[in-house]
């Protein structure tokens, strides 16, 4: 059984299709290895065996653990938020559809920060989510419990989402492989929205390869969503095994005083490895990235404020209160559904957009968007990827942050740029390193961007590092 | 009505709310229908579930388009959707999908009134509120019916054009009209497919500014947007005469009582935190869509009424037949069979026919009547060619419109036939009528023109009417040797 259970997808997929693997026994171990979920990665599982009838497809038979944010017909969807408990869509989200037609099947739903909004899982509406490689430690988020499933051997792969690092951030602090792909690249249909202009959903795997493997399922363009347009050629499996003539650009703007000394090293240590397989290491400026996180916080949450307008108690999920007062229903509804991140960010969002604040706030920060966009633009002109730590730092402890929001919202440094410019970037395990004030060695990724639907050529590019790298760490219990 | 001894002007500009005949909503592919069980034309979309996103209906904008054609408006290149954000059950997504600063259409013109804009949206759901006001106050409890959330709806926008209560409601006719002959809406004002809601203020005559406004809401028919404007000019000229200004608020008209109620004043109104709707791409018309709006115009009425006044209608008249495209081919065919100039043939439309409809107990349209075009020329070729009086022209009319019918065999069966003055009947009358009025006959030729009254009056009594006024005055002149 255990051994099923170290196959990547593409092994276990390539197994299926040749009929050396039985898909439902396949299916049922990790059945069974979810069911032991100790770290609050699920919300919900798959009730049901295989159903041995539909094993066709490029993903015939595959788990998938779906990120509770992606509506999944007749099966409970919160998005971490007490105020969807109950909730039960009538239709399934485009990417989950797109990974059913392909022969993949939902595993189970997982935990996340509460509307996608946070950075350690620990503002979920259901509990925290604990990092299998230290259970003192955060997972990461938003897309937590899905990097925990993975990492901790609970599934052979994920889906999650990433608004400002919410994909590559826990994939980083989980040691495996976070990609979010370029805004339109896959369908945001039946994807709770955030920030409608930011979202975007990526595969969390053990592998390059896996992740390419999802990503030529589910992107493409979908007549239910007008910003989608998919990646022209398509997503093969990626083979490069040198970086020969590619430049990798390293800002300017990192100094060593915005990351952990082991992340430095980790960092440092990765780019030698590409200048071992040839490729060249070169300085480029992105002046306006360091005020990404101000614009972020801007136009994440004025988005936010009028998505999550919609739960407010008439048509579905938790109603309080009122008793016969609308206005008071509103008011209860959302002051006992909503955790205090979701409150905090709803409050920002709705300041930044009222009357005779629009220009200052949301005005300004999709300036400050344009001109990032415009700095990688003109970076890309001389280079060809953008390399930066995933995140400052490695998985921090449980409560550590949560007293201060601004210190918990720099995580994002990092990611956010490549978000705000709708760019895709990948994350994969770099090394490990000693968290600050030392410990046990924990994960350190490494973030590569590249040009909006350069997808292909950021798989080539990231597969051929993580060969040489060959980080084959797991957490303590996992795969053995 | 005066200030200061300064008249005061009214300003008064228009917005309408147009629901489009689309198949499906605005953005979903739900069914649009108006009468049906509430909830059956609904889906995630509509409902607005966790995670769905908006598909604009391309029939819509290809009917904005039209629209926009229609009132000769500019259209923009790259127009945007904003969010205009509320909480209210109507809405369930928290925020109305509107344009915002770049509407589809820009300026243009509809008649004499200017059109400030006109951009896409879509409609709220339907609200119910039990008991007995059939509004939220006071009700018991209140319904959503979501079948109407999400119609298409095209928002168009004066400028403050027009300065009367009538001038405002004969405009929107014609906008009306313009509209339904599109074929882009069903424009029914008790159904709501047609809303319009009326901005109203008042300044002295003859200055530039704009005085403070009230916007006018729920006038469900032509005739309680005039009512409901002319009680709201006479509000703020009587409040402005004692002393007082208008403040900026909606008001909200009651048709059975005529009374304006205040719905929220400046202070109330809503900050609707309008940002540009992440969820859809810009409307980017192509030229081929462009050039299919303006080639599916059918010729509208203000260019109708342009075209009649070039063929010597007055303004009125044109207006009358133009407007409404029936009666405007009805015009239009029986021009055409009779020969006879056009404004001759638009006065016997609009004068001698429509009173004969009138006092008929059809109750009918002209087009609807039993009067055809072609028999309606032939009775007017009659008249002009002196086979009848004009006067048995009307007679033959009224017979016209009760039973149809040729005029030519009513004229035979009634024996109406104007009386030939060739064959000397005509003559024998007016020589035996000079012998009966002997004393009018002496006036005559002393030199009393006037006195030739009664004796027309004698042949007209004998002749039933058949001769002609012109020819019996020449003849009884003849006879009398002058």
């Amino acid at each position: 059984m255990k051994e099923l259970l170290e196959l990547t997808v593409a092994e276990a997929a390539a197994r299926i299709a040749a009929t050396e693997l039985s898909a439902a026994e396949y299916f049922s171990a990790w059945r069974e290895a979810a069911a032991g979920d100790e770290l609050n990665a699920y919300l919900s599982r798959v009730e049901h065996p295989l159903d041995h009838q539909d094993m066709e497809g490029p993903l015939g038979g595959i788990p998938v653990a779906v990120k509770d944010i992606f509506c999944t017909e007749g099966t409970p969807t919160t998005a971490g938020s007490r105020i969807l408990e109950g909730y039960i869509p009538p239709y399934t989200a485009a990417a989950v559809r797109r990974l059913d037609e392909a022969g993949a099947r939902v595993l189970g739903k997982t935990n996340m920060d509460e509307f996608a909004m946070g950075s350690s899982n620990e503002n979920s509406g259901y509990g925290p989510v604990l990092n299998p490689w230290d259970r003192g430690r955060v997972p990461g988020g938003s897309s937590g419990g899905s990097a925990a499933a993975v990492a901790g051997g609970l599934a052979p792969c994920a889906l999650g989402t990433d608004t400002g690092g919410s994909i590559r951030q826990p994939a980083s602090l989980c040691g495996i492989v976070g990609l979010k792909p370029t805004y339109g690249a896959i369908s945001r249909y039946g994807m709770i929205a955030f920030a409608s202009s930011l979202d975007q959903c990526g595969p969390l795997t053990r592998d390059v390869t896996d992740a390419a493997l999802l990503l030529a399922v589910m992107e493409g363009r979908d007549p239910c969503d007008s910003t989608s347009v998919g990646i022209e050629g398509g997503i093969v499996a990626p083979s490069r095994e040198d970086l020969k003539g590619l430049r990798f650009g390293v800002p300017r703007q990192l100094d060593g005083d915005s990351f952990e000394a082991g992340v430095r090293k980790t960092f440092e240590a990765t780019l030698a490895r590409i200048e071992a397989l040839g490729g060249e290491i070169a300085e480029i400026g992105l002046p306006s990235a360091e005020h990404g996180i101000s614009a972020y916080y801007v136009i994440a949450p004025a988005e936010a404020s009028s998505n999550l307008a919609r739960y407010d108690g008439v048509r579905y999920g938790m109603r309080s209160g009122g008793d016969g007062d609308l206005l008071e229903m509103y008011e209860t509804t959302r002051a006992e559904g909503f955790g205090t991140e979701v409150k905090r960010r709803i409050m920002l969002g709705t300041y930044a957009l009222s009357s005779g604040y629009y220009d200052a706030y949301y005005g300004q920060a999709q300036k400050v968007r344009t001109r990032i966009a415009e700095d990688f633009s003109t970076a890309f002109e001389t280079i060809d990827f953008v390399v930066t730590p995933t995140s400052p730092s490695v998985a921090f402890g449980l409560g550590e942050k949560t007293a201060d929001p601004l210190e918990m919202y720099l995580n994002d440094f990092f990611t956010v740029p490549m978000s705000l410019a709708g760019i895709p970037a990948i994350s994969i395990p770099a090394g490990l390193a000693e968290p600050e004030g030392g410990g046990k060695r924990l994960p350190v990724g490494f973030q590569i961007a590249a040009p909006a639907f350069a997808e292909q050529k950021l798989l080539e590019a990231s597969y051929a590092l993580e060969q040489a790298i060959g980080f084959d760490s797991r957490p303590e219990g996992v795969g053995d | 009505m005066t200030e200061n001894g300064h008249q005061l002007e009214a300003v008064i500009g228009l917005e309408i709310h147009v629901q489009l005949a689309t198949k499906t909503k605005m953005f979903c592919g739900c069914e649009l229908s108006f009468g049906d069980e509430p909830n059956v034309h609904t889906c995630p979309v509509c409902l607005a579930h966790p995670g769905v996103l908006p598909v604009v209906n391309e029939q819509a904008i290809l009917y904005a388009l039209q629209i926009a054609a229609a009132l000769e408006c500019e259209v923009a290149p790259r127009s945007i959707f904003h969010r205009k954000n509320y909480f209210y059950p109507d809405s369930p997504k928290a925020y109305q999908i509107s344009q915002y600063d770049i509407p589809i259409a820009g300026a243009g013109r509809l008649g004499d009134v200017r059109i400030h804009r006109a951009h896409l949206e879509e409609d709220a759901a339907k609200m119910i509120h039990v008991g007995e006001s059939g509004r939220i106050h006071g009700s018991g409890a209140s319904l959503v019916d979501f079948n109407r959330g999400g119609t298409p709806l095209v928002e168009i926008v004066t400028e403050p054009d027009l300065r009367g209560a009538a001038e405002a409601a004969e405009w929107a006719r014609l906008l009306r009209e313009t509209v339904r002959q599109l074929g882009v809406s069903d424009v029914n004002m008790e159904e709501g497919s047609l809303r319009v809601d009326a901005n109203v203020s008042v300044r002295p005559a003859g200055s530039e500014e704009l005085g403070t406004k009230t916007e006018l809401k729920n006038m469900n028919s032509f005739r309680f947007l005039q009512r409901g404007v002319e009680a709201e000019l006479q509000r703020q000229r009587e409040l402005i005469a004692a002393g007082g200004t208008v403040e900026q608020e909606t008001l909200h008209f009651d048709p059975a009582g005529g009374s304006l109620t205040s719905l929220r004043s400046k202070e109330e109104a809503h900050d609707y935190r309008y940002f540009p709707e992440p969820d859809l791409v810009p409307i980017a018309p192509t030229e081929a869509m462009l050039r299919e709006a303006r080639e599916s115009l059918p010729e509208l009425p203000a260019a109708r009424i342009e075209r009649y006044v070039g063929d010597g209608l007055s303004k009125d008249v044109a207006a009358v037949l133009a407007t409404d495209p029936d009666t405007a081919a009805y015009f239009e065919q029986t021009a055409a069979a009779s020969g006879v100039e056009a404004k001759t043939v638009a006065n016997w439309v609009t004068g001698e026919l429509a009173a004969a409809l009138r006092q008929s107990e059809a109750e009918t349209s002209a087009a609807d009547s039993k009067v055809t075009p072609d028999s309606l020329a032939a009775l007017i070729g009659m008249v002009a060619e002196k086979k009848i009086s004009h006067g048995s022209g009307k007679t033959v009319l009224a017979a016209m419109v009760a039973e149809g019918g040729d005029p030519a065999a009513i004229v035979d069966r009634e024996g109406l036939a104007q009386i030939s003055s060739d064959d000397g009947e005509l003559a024998a009358i007016v020589a035996a009528a000079i012998e009966a009025n002997p004393a009018a006959a002496e006036q005559i030729r002393a030199g009393n023109g006037k006195a030739i009254g009664a004796i027309v009056g004698t042949v007209m009594r004998e002749t039933k009417g058949r001769a002609d006024g012109g020819e019996v005055n020449r003849l009884i002149r003849e006879q009398l040797g002058l």
